[in-house]
């Protein structure tokens, strides 16, 4: 694997750590292990811990996702592993 | 126009528009056949993921089921969304950039051993095929309880469409489908939802209303609070909080989420998209698709739960309201006066109760509840119909791929033709639609228990052949293969023996360490991380070509 590569591999691999572990907090500390001392706090109807198992743990979900999607695109400008985007030269040579 | 009439123009127009699409999207290569041509946008692959994802279950059941189970219910509602994360994450984009076809390609060659695609084949039949079971199940209930259709005629009618439009197309027409598919779901749940947010706190918004307090009508207060009043005074435990020991809810959730990232017939959707960026933003998309049903799914809830208790508690049988009186007829509901004082008592000692409740009708009753014409509930049947079909032929497209690219093509007959294989693919979906009709209209008693057993045995053989692939390039066959075999027979053995040889004893007194049969898969998938790592570092690395293609699917833009 060249340096580049590597570099790109450990980037790679941060990013996951940081998600992950927060994907961990919210699924199972905080939905599951705490959820009782969670519940303490209120906001409108809810319960925080029992919206956080209900609700909000999806909603971080769709988050990681998105935050992981945007930086794995400018990691991939950093190191030039810029894809073809097929379907969009296909669009632009038919509209052409 | 009556209902019956609506359903079937409903249900009729939904099925030509598949049959249409599949028309449209003929497949014509394996490639084609197989990853659809790797031409799916990011957009129509989310569409169709989530669309493959939602079951009749999730559809019909799982509202139900929360709103029976309260905050316990949360293990559904987590662990049938957070795998997509690590689908995302960890798997999705290095097996694009892998490229070839199917989850036995990855492990059969990252594993360079017909020994391990074969163990990676067998079980994606097996788990494909529990799975597909219920489904063809779910058509048939759906045809019996709106369009008063025989149930086994409605198996055979829904076997006729997936087998058009999966022969024909194969994912290409699989993946089109599901995408209109998921059109057809997403608004048949939301209308009825939304109406019945409206109905209890004049809130537009499901998710919203779920924290909102109930209008005028129904006393005001927050719900939740009222909902956990009303649990109490009947002696129910409260609805916000749980019964379940967190170490079982734990071992649940990771059980299904993992059980999710290890499920082949979610995999190879990442298979269909031009690239691995692609690949990324379809898992996104798939998950936000996914998040609009799954956020909803409690909010209705626990507004079908309140107003359930609302309506029924030490009231006048004979005053109940028209959808009342509708599900009791399919015995949906049934009532047993038995201290004959006229009025309803439903609490949960089960001595006095009168009052028994199909989960199902959280769903299915909800457009009645909410006073809505006869349209929305054909809609809901149109719906249910969609996420059962589109599931299925998911399912049916892996145990086909299974057959004749990775058992014949891989395994036992490499030199086939391309135009042999792709007529195998379709013998073999002919033959998988057949045998799943027959499970769905002879089901076995345990349809239920036996998808959970797939996603346990998922979660405890793929995923941590899987992800050990991408992430160490010292995982060789040896090391994989115990895994995965370790993984698999402790969780069978595990579930086989609570639920089919000894069911008396299945309880939490007697499982290990409080962990249940749904929650095995999670121990299997530590046995097999253990064992594949114990046995890797005792047996020879794997060879330098290997660990070189490993190292370049983690780097995508590779050319093609």
């Amino acid at each position: 694997m060249s340096e580049n590569d590597n570099l790109y591999w450990q980037e790679n691999i941060r990013i996951l750590k940081i998600l992950l572990s927060i994907w961990f907090v919210v699924s199972f500390l905080m939905s599951v292990i705490f959820v009782d001392q969670l519940d303490v706090i209120r906001f409108g109807g809810f319960k925080f811990g029992f919206w956080m198992a209900q609700q909000g743990s999806i909603y971080v979900y769709v988050i990681l996702i998105i935050v992981y999607i945007k930086f794995m695109d400018g990691l991939d400008k950093k190191y030039h592993h810029e894809e073809k985007d097929i379907l969009a030269e296909e669009q632009a040579s038919q509209n052409s | 126009m009556s209902l019956q009439v609506l359903t079937y123009i409903f249900v009729g127009l939904t099925f030509s528009l598949y049959i249409g699409i599949a028309i449209w999207s003929r497949a014509s290569s394996t490639r084609d056949f197989y990853i659809a041509g790797a031409h799916v946008s990011p957009l129509a692959n989310g569409l169709a993921t989530a669309a493959d994802w939602m079951s009749a279950a999730s559809f019909i059941s799982m509202a139900g089921i929360v709103s029976f189970m309260g905050r316990d219910g949360s293990v559904y509602l987590m662990g049938w969304t957070g795998g997509y994360v690590l689908l995302a994450l960890m798997i999705a984009p290095y097996l694009r950039e892998f490229g070839k076809f199917t989850v036995p390609d990855f492990i059969g060659d990252r594993y360079y051993s017909q020994l391990a695609r074969t163990v990676a084949l067998v079980c994606a039949i097996f788990v494909s095929f529990t799975y597909v079971a219920g489904q063809m199940r779910g058509v048939g209930v759906v045809f019996s309880r709106f369009l008063e259709v025989d149930i086994n005629l409605g198996v055979l009618i829904g076997m006729g469409i997936v087998f058009f439009y999966a022969v024909l197309g194969g994912m290409k027409g699989i993946t089109y489908t599901q995408v209109a598919q998921y059109c057809v779901l997403i608004f048949a749940y939301m209308v009825p939802a939304v109406f019945i947010s409206i109905l209890l706190t004049d809130n537009i918004i499901p998710q919203i209303g779920f924290g909102s307090e109930l209008n005028d009508s129904f006393g005001g207060g927050y719900l939740l609070d009222r909902l956990d009043g009303l649990h109490e005074e009947l002696g129910f435990a409260a609805y916000t909080e749980g019964v379940r020991s967190s170490l079982d809810v734990l071992f649940i959730t990771a059980a299904l989420i993992m059980g999710t990232a290890g499920l082949p017939h979610v995999i190879i959707r990442f298979f269909t998209v031009p690239s691995v960026r692609a690949a990324r933003k379809s898992a996104g998309y798939a998950l936000f698709f996914i998040a609009i049903l799954y956020t909803t799914a409690p909010a209705i809830a626990a507004f079908a739960r309140t107003n359930l208790i609302n309506t029924v508690n030490n009231a006048q049988y004979l005053e109940m309201p028209g959808w009342f009186r509708t599900w009791e007829n399919t015995g949906l509901i049934s009532f047993d006066d038995k201290n004959e004082d006229g009025r309803i008592q439903y609490v949960a000692d089960p001595d006095i109760n009168e009052l028994t409740v199909d989960r199902d009708i959280i769903v299915l009753a909800n457009p009645e509840i909410s006073q809505l014409p006869n349209w929305v509930i054909a809609l809901v049947a149109a719906g249910g119909l969609a996420a059962a079909l589109s599931t299925a032929a998911g399912l049916l497209l892996v145990i086909s791929t299974s057959i004749s690219h990775d058992l014949l093509k891989s395994n036992l007959m490499p030199n086939i033709s391309e135009k042999q294989e792709l007529l195998f693919a379709r013998i073999a979906i002919f033959f998988a639609v057949c045998i799943a009709g027959y499970f769905g209209i002879n089901p076995p008693g345990f349809v239920a228990q036996v998808v959970a057993f797939a996603f346990g045995l998922a979660a405890a053989s793929f995923f941590p052949a899987i992800v050990l692939g991408i992430f160490s390039t010292r995982m060789n066959k040896e090391g994989a293969v115990s895994g995965m075999i370790a993984g698999i027979v402790f969780t069978a053995s595990y579930i086989i023996y609570f639920k089919f040889i000894n069911p008396a004893i299945d309880n939490a007194d007697n499982w290990w360490w409080g962990v249940s049969p749904e929650g095995i898969g999670t121990l299997g998938m530590l046995l097999n991380f253990i064992v594949a790592l114990v046995v890797c570092n005792l047996t020879p690395e794997p060879p330098q070509a290997v660990k070189d293609m490993v190292l370049d699917i983690r780097v995508p833009g590779k050319p093609e």
